[in-house]
């Protein structure tokens, strides 16, 4: 339990998928303008992620690391198809987004109506796939640690959405210098915000 | 109507992804991957390699099939197209750059979800023939790569005081050597290669000659 907590609290402060690895970067500069549309992105990265990691995790060890094939028979033990991953796990995460699309759409309209319009944004985001890549590279042993990563990653990418579109709405109020509008300052205050989670570096329950 | 191989209108797709439509400064694609491996410039300049490989062929597959796909599963034979040539290129880079790939790590399977490669293929080589869509590819993945290399030149000159891992300030400006230099260690955090970024896009944007349409509202 101990350990799942400490996962779940690294994927959220420290190991931030915004400010350590600058993962979904694109939605988040392009989505991150009121408060409201960063809430509902953010908990669509939440929900995505929450499913594709342990159905990746699962493809990973049941079918292409080395050894996984072992369930099937002597003869394929050795086996190894992990060149094959990449492949596997976009058309994961696209498949899932998709079938996730039409299952919020008809079991819960409202979900959708708040939802809706962020999820086919969500499979082109970086995030997602980050998020698997990484559980791949660092291989956690259970499907447990490994939905706890994800969950704490997306709660972490959330965080960061909503703190940017909150100050962005502030900002409107300010005399930022012309080039620097828009984009420019939403870098450099993204930049500030990512010095300051480094404080949470080290921390470990 | 046959334009000439350098007409006006291709050097036009070649030179201004460069500047006033670059990818990353204008157009807000493809951050993702980009700032987390410019700590130095080699890795910078493998990633940028990568992307140009990926882009090109992608853009010329895409555009030389664009009259075979139905545009209702376009994007999941764009994602088979793209994601076929980076593990191509993951593999190459096992093989023959180990240690590079090994930083990279997760940062080249991602070019995959980079969206300049979705969004140039879905905006132009779908609509456009082969040398067209050449051009626009070079244009693009050079323009996504030059940032890259600018940014990892400060953070890795004034990071680590060094360039594709030779030292530029002499040990006589160090401390060790009795002198008064400190590397700055901030330069290497992830956080400076967000400021550094908006740095150059505010300079870019301060140019006299830079549209003005093109400036944001906050």
């Amino acid at each position: 339990m101990e350990e799942l907590v400490n996962i779940f609290i690294k994927g959220v402060f420290i190991e931030n998928m915004i400010f350590a690895y600058f993962l979904g970067m694109c939605s988040y500069l392009a989505v991150s303008k009121t408060v409201e549309t960063g809430v509902g992105l953010g908990a669509a990265v939440i929900f995505v992620l929450g499913i594709t990691v342990p159905i990746n995790y699962l493809l990973e060890n049941y079918l292409l690391s080395e050894g996984a094939l072992a369930w099937l028979g002597e003869s394929y033990a050795t086996i190894d198809l992990s060149f094959l991953s990449l492949i596997m796990f976009i058309a994961v995460v696209a498949s899932m987004v998709q079938l996730v699309e039409m299952l919020v759409e008809k079991f819960s309209p409202q979900l959708y109506s708040s939802l809706g319009i962020f999820l086919p944004l969500i499979a082109v985001n970086c995030s997602i796939l980050g998020g698997a890549l990484f559980m791949q590279e660092r291989q956690y042993s259970t499907i447990v640690e490994a939905t706890s990563f994800a969950l704490g990653s997306g709660v972490g990418w959330f965080l960061a959405i909503v703190g940017i579109a909150a100050i962005r709405e502030k900002i409107r109020y300010s005399n930022v210098p012309a080039p620097l509008r828009g984009l420019g300052i939403t870098f450099i205050i993204t930049g500030l915000m990512g010095i300051g989670f480094m404080c949470f570096m080290g921390i470990s329950i | 109507m046959k334009s000439t191989l350098f007409s006006k209108k291709n050097r036009k797709l070649l030179s201004d992804p460069l500047g006033d439509q670059n990818p990353i400064t204008i157009q807000v694609l493809g951050i993702c991957s980009a700032l987390a491996i410019t700590v130095q410039l080699q890795q910078a300049l493998v990633m940028s390699m990568s992307v140009v490989f990926v882009m090109v062929c992608a853009n010329m597959i895409i555009s030389a099939l664009r009259n075979v796909i139905p545009s209702r599963i376009r994007i999941i034979v764009q994602l088979v197209v793209v994601s076929s040539l980076v593990v191509f290129v993951d593999q190459v880079l096992q093989a023959f750059l180990p240690d590079v790939q090994e930083k990279l790590s997760v940062f080249i399977g991602l070019i995959v979800s980079n969206c300049i490669i979705m969004g140039r293929l879905e905006a132009f080589a779908l609509g456009n023939t082969l040398w067209p869509s050449f051009l626009d590819a070079i244009g693009n993945a050079v323009g996504y790569g030059w940032i890259l290399l600018a940014v990892a030149f400060f953070r890795e000159l004034f990071g680590s005081g060094k360039l594709f891992g030779y030292q530029v300030f002499p040990d006589g400006w160090y401390e060790a050597g009795g002198g008064f230099y400190l590397n700055n260690n901030l330069m290497i955090l992830p956080p400076m290669a967000l400021i550094v970024v908006g740095v150059i896009i505010w300079v870019q944007r301060s140019r006299k000659s830079f549209p003005d349409e093109l400036l944001e509202e906050n």
